[in-house]
């Protein structure tokens, strides 16, 4: 009884927490959104916390400009994190999933390395990054942004670290017994218990990738592979004739609703996955 | 996992490249060799590039060159009557994307294809310099295009064709805009300090910094601000200095005796009470909320784009609320300059544009009118300070500002420029700042000034403060 | 032991499954590594648009760095961090193990877990900037904190260092938090259900239970927290930058190491940037280094850790 009186008050607390937190967090967005429904001069003059009547025009000023790419523009942004969300996620899995369950001789080298190379700030490679990218020939397009997500020792770790918690070799060895090839083992025994832990870093490197700015400023060039965050960059960059403090919320906003979206698929994955239950003891 | 983090950091990578370095002397060399082959117009080459970091060049050239066919509807490539096709690189100017990517294509100008090649560039006051430069030979000088700055320019504001000439006087650019500011100041506030909000007289009360000192005491009394911010004054100083900060082929930066003026009389007046505190540097909410009704800051310093699109945005009150008159010293802000590059293989065309977006009379008229830009045609302007019936502007209630802009233009004498400016202009107010709001003290905020120099431009050597 | 002579014909598996790994890490970050490195004994930088080297100057960059304010920075960027992660620690870890607890009866979790991870999703330029628009001197928080008697003069929230320090950590919290929520709920999920089960036969209450099961058992998770947030907050620029006007003001006691390398590489320094990039490199390395060592306690043998833990539990 006791136990119980005390959750219910715990309970409480958690419930009033949530909501400061909550509302902390929504207050942001909030204003997000409220920013995008001024006109810039509206935004000019001071902020108001209430909606103002510029969102439709705001969008149509955003999306009927023929000299700035929107959709194309979240086109692009869709394509590089969407497939680098997918090969990283799978290629850190499969690098993992090679460390944990074989036994090989450069096991601990490369074990170590990888978890030196995480620590390495990564602009320390940006510096001649460009160069590569340039020699290589992909200076100007997408690829430059998606491969190189295939290494990523930070996910690695997360991926290794549950394969720890949740994948007992057995299962693995089972799986052997029953014929199955090491490729096939890894897809569908594999794959399947990881997919919580894939779902959270999808979403990481999703976000990651779609807010990137600084990679994509470097290598891109025309407005046809130009993403999301350059966009907005241009918009603040436009000439003061033209500069319209609406016209970048209003782009921002569109920024964030395709991630929410995916998140939200994502976030019942998530749930799904766990609830489904990879392994069981 | 905080990939965000080490993406965002990627800024830094914004300075990356540079490692594909073509040796200087090699290029001048390809370069002249181009020269030669173009100097027949046959030779010209079918793409011009035009690298800039916004859409307002691109404007004016569709407004005014006659050449234009059509534009795709992108806007990234516009058809010429004769074929040949202008590709519109823009990359915008934050974190210095614009002048990064730039410099790139200029150490890579002599090895790229033709049709790849830069041909015009744009850029703007407070780094033309770096362009311009003899050394670094980047900007093709007029006269070797074809232009003859004494005879095809000669309508120009001299200002203009100074600071786009190199250390040797030779001009390596132009621009179709000029911009001379004035004091625009709040009728109503006017008429109760001084009881009059007639432009001439308050010209009077503000005619140079001292009679300013005594008004600016006035208006305290009665509970207002002077200026919003001491940035705002920044570019009167800084106008007049007498030596570059850094002279051609130096690196010791010398600080002028007028930016430490306005070091003084900055800190003066905020201690005083004829600055708002609150206001910290410009481009900012409060900075934009002091341009608001409820505000209590008389005046502005702005030239033309700064009243038709900062102060009219932010003003939340009826027209002819606000009036220009002469600042209490001679000075210009900002201007986007037009180069044609080493190298290009387009020297006909790119003569051709300069020309018509910078020299025809009629052209910059109409710019004029339609983008309200002060334009960089002295007779045109002093056609313009008469017709009051074209260029009446309704936000100042029917004055006509190119009046006051004309006579402003006029007597303007451009600072000395150096390579550093954009960098020693944004550093010094920077560091000052926290001296300003009594955070740090004077020799503390003259030391943090000192190491953000050096960590920008690492070649300078000493940097000399004024007794 | 069956595993250990079995998995001997399966080795050539291994490095087939970390090939594309090492290789595009190889291509991507290595090569472009070696450059840095190889620079930062050089001075190389460039004047305008004029290259001035590379001339080899032997360790004067890295010499240079160490008289400079590096070490400032260091300390300004390690008191940013810590304002913003020990409150994330503790909320995340509180609420994560709330949003697991059924018999809290948590009402509209879902809702709850997207809106806390919101903020992450907003780029973190564009959150710096509401940001600062909110707190400015003549912003809305000040207005709110005038209207309601709180205060009477407006707050320079950005002009003292306190202020601007604070702000930095509240932003990197809101940022954050959800993000880590969202980790160790995964981990703790990952808990078999019957390890509770068993603990609550035991008579185990919630705070025990916490720290006698969850904790341990997330162990592997909250290392890598712990050792993502560390790289994170060397890493820390872009919102002290955006809020600061990437001056770190007021009198850089807000810059941080990278807003540091920030300016270096801004003039295209090279050499200085390598060097700094160099010891950024080495003091993570070192940090890590230790994280792991803790949190991995004795248990040389590593892959086994959670095996172990979670024998112990359910025996305890």
């Amino acid at each position: 009884m006791k136990s119980k009186r005390a959750d219910s008050l715990r309970s409480v607390i958690a419930h009033v927490l949530l909501v400061i937190l909550s509302f902390m967090c929504l207050f942001f967005f909030y204003i997000l959104v409220v920013n995008a429904t001024h006109s810039h001069a509206d935004l000019q003059k001071g902020f108001s916390a209430l909606p103002g009547g510029h969102l439709i025009k705001n969008f149509l000023s955003v999306a009927n400009d023929g000299t700035f790419p929107m959709f194309r523009g979240i086109l692009n942004s869709l394509i590089v994190s969407g497939c680098s969300a997918a090969i990283c996620t799978y290629f850190s899995s499969l690098t993992a999933y090679g460390l944990y369950a074989y036994d090989f001789k450069f096991k601990k080298i490369a074990f170590t390395f990888i978890m030196a190379i995480l620590v390495m700030p990564t602009q320390v490679t940006a510096m001649g990054f460009l160069r590569l990218v340039t020699n290589m020939g992909m200076y100007d397009s997408l690829l430059p942004l998606i491969i190189p997500s295939i290494a990523s020792p930070s996910v690695f770790y997360f991926m290794y670290s549950y394969l720890q918690s949740s994948l007992p070799l057995s299962l693995v060895e089972a799986s052997r017994i029953d014929g199955c090839g090491e490729f096939r083992t890894f897809n569908k025994i594999v794959l399947p218990i990881m997919k919580p832990a894939i779902a959270v870093q999808a979403i990481f490197s999703f976000v990651g990738s779609w807010n990137n700015y600084f990679v994509p400023a470097l290598i891109i060039q025309s407005k046809d592979k130009m993403t999301v965050p350059i966009l907005i960059a241009t918009l603040r960059g436009a000439d003061y004739m033209n500069f319209d403090m609406g016209k970048i919320y209003m782009m921002i906003m569109i920024a964030v609703v395709p991630i929410i979206l995916v998140y939200l698929l994502l976030s019942k994955y998530i749930i799904a996955g766990i609830t489904l239950g990879g392994v069981k003891e | 996992m905080k990939k965000k983090y080490m993406s965002i950091l990627l800024t830094a990578a914004l300075a990356v490249g540079a490692l594909t370095g073509c040796g200087a002397n090699d290029s001048k060399q390809k370069d002249s060799d181009t020269k030669k082959a173009d100097s027949n117009n046959d030779g010209e080459g079918k793409v011009i590039n035009i690298y800039s970091w916004n859409d307002e060049f691109y404007k004016r050239v569709l407004a005014v060159y006659p050449e234009v066919k059509e534009t795709s509807k992108d806007g990234s490539v516009t058809t010429l009557k004769d074929g040949t096709e202008i590709h519109w690189i823009i990359n915008p100017n934050q974190d210095g994307v614009y002048q990064q990517k730039l410099d790139e294509a200029l150490l890579n100008q002599a090895d790229a294809a033709a049709d790849d090649k830069v041909d015009i560039f744009l850029s703007e006051t407070d780094y033309v310099y770096k362009y311009t430069d003899a050394e670094a030979d980047a900007a093709i000088p007029l006269k070797d295009l074809g232009i003859d700055p004494e005879k095809d320019l000669a309508d120009q504001y001299s200002f203009t064709k100074v600071t786009a000439s190199d250390e040797y006087g030779v001009q390596r650019g132009s621009t179709w805009q000029c911009c001379p500011g004035l004091l625009v100041y709040r009728r109503d506030i006017a008429k109760k300090v001084f009881g009059t909000d007639d432009p001439t007289e308050i010209g009077e009360k503000v005619k140079d910094w001292n009679v300013m000192e005594e008004t600016a005491k006035e208006l305290k009394a009665k509970g207002y601000y002077t200026f919003a911010s001491y940035a705002d004054t920044f570019r009167l100083y800084g106008n007049s200095i007498d030596e570059p900060w850094v002279k051609a082929g130096d690196t010791v930066i010398k600080i002028d005796q007028k930016i430490m003026e306005w070091v003084d009389n900055s800190k003066k007046w905020l201690d005083a009470g004829y600055l708002n505190k609150t206001v910290k540097g410009q481009w900012n909410n409060d900075w934009n909320q002091a341009m608001g009704s409820k505000s209590k800051v008389f005046a502005f310093l702005f030239p033309a784009w700064g009243i038709d699109f900062t102060l009219k945005p932010n003003w939340d009150g009826d027209n002819g609320a606000w009036a220009v008159t002469n600042p209490p010293q001679e000075y210009n802000w900002g201007g986007s300059y037009v180069h044609a590059c080493t190298g290009t293989d387009n020297p006909q065309h790119v003569k051709d544009i300069i020309l018509a977006v910078t020299a025809n009379k009629d052209n910059l008229l109409k710019i004029s009118k339609d983008y309200l830009d002060y334009t960089n045609t002295q007779s045109g302007m002093k056609e313009a300070a008469k017709d009051n019936k074209t260029y009446a502007s309704e936000f100042l209630g029917g004055q006509n500002s190119f009046e006051y802009f004309a006579p402003v233009a006029e007597n303007i004498k451009i600072a000395p420029l150096s390579a550093y400016d954009q960098g020693c202009v944004e550093l010094i107010q920077n560091s000052f700042t926290d001296y300003f709001q009594g955070k740090v003290a004077f020799d503390k905020a003259k030391t943090n000034f000192e190491t953000a120099i050096r960590e920008r431009y690492p070649e300078i050597t000493e940097i000399q403060w004024p007794k | 032991m069956k595993k250990k002579r079995k998995s001997i014909s399966y080795a050539k598996w291994g490095y087939i499954f970390i090939l594309p790994f090492f290789a595009s890490f190889f291509i991507f970050s290595f090569i472009p590594l070696a450059d840095t490195i190889r620079y930062s004994f050089f001075e190389y930088y460039r004047s305008g648009i004029k290259e001035i080297g590379p001339n080899f100057v032997g360790m004067e960059n890295y010499v240079s760095l160490l008289e400079s304010d590096m070490l400032k920075y260091a300390g300004n960027t390690i008191i940013l961090w810590v304002i913003g992660f020990i409150p994330q620690i503790v909320i995340a870890l509180l609420l994560a193990a709330w949003f697991v607890d059924i018999r809290l009866k948590i009402h509209a979790k879902q809702f709850f877990k997207v809106v806390i991870y919101l903020p992450n999703l907003i780029m973190a330029s564009a959150f710096a900037m509401l940001f600062f628009t909110l707190f400015s001197t003549n912003g809305p928080i000040n207005e709110i904190l005038m209207a309601i008697k709180i205060i009477k003069e407006p707050i320079d929230f950005m002009g003292s260092i306190f202020g601007t320090r604070s702000l930095v950590g509240l932003m990197n919290f809101l940022m954050w938090f959800g993000n880590t929520t969202i980790m160790l709920m995964a981990a703790i999920m990952g808990i078999s259900t019957d390890i509770f089960e068993a603990s609550e036969l035991d008579g185990c209450n919630s705070i025990q239970r916490f720290f006698r099961i969850t904790l341990p058992l997330i162990r592997p998770i909250l290392a890598y927290t712990l050792i993502t947030s560390i790289i994170g907050g060397l890493q820390m620029f872009d919102v002290p930058q955006i809020l600061t006007n990437g001056q770190g003001r007021p009198d850089r006691t807000s810059m941080t190491l990278i807003m540091f390398l920030n300016s270096h590489l801004k003039s295209k320094n090279y050499g200085m940037a390598g060097a700094l990039s160099v010891y950024l490199f080495i003091v993570s390395g070192i940090l890590c280094f230790f994280v792991y060592r803790m949190t991995n306690g004795n248990n040389s043998d590593k892959p086994g850790i959670s095996a172990k833990l979670r024998k112990r539990a359910r025996r305890g």
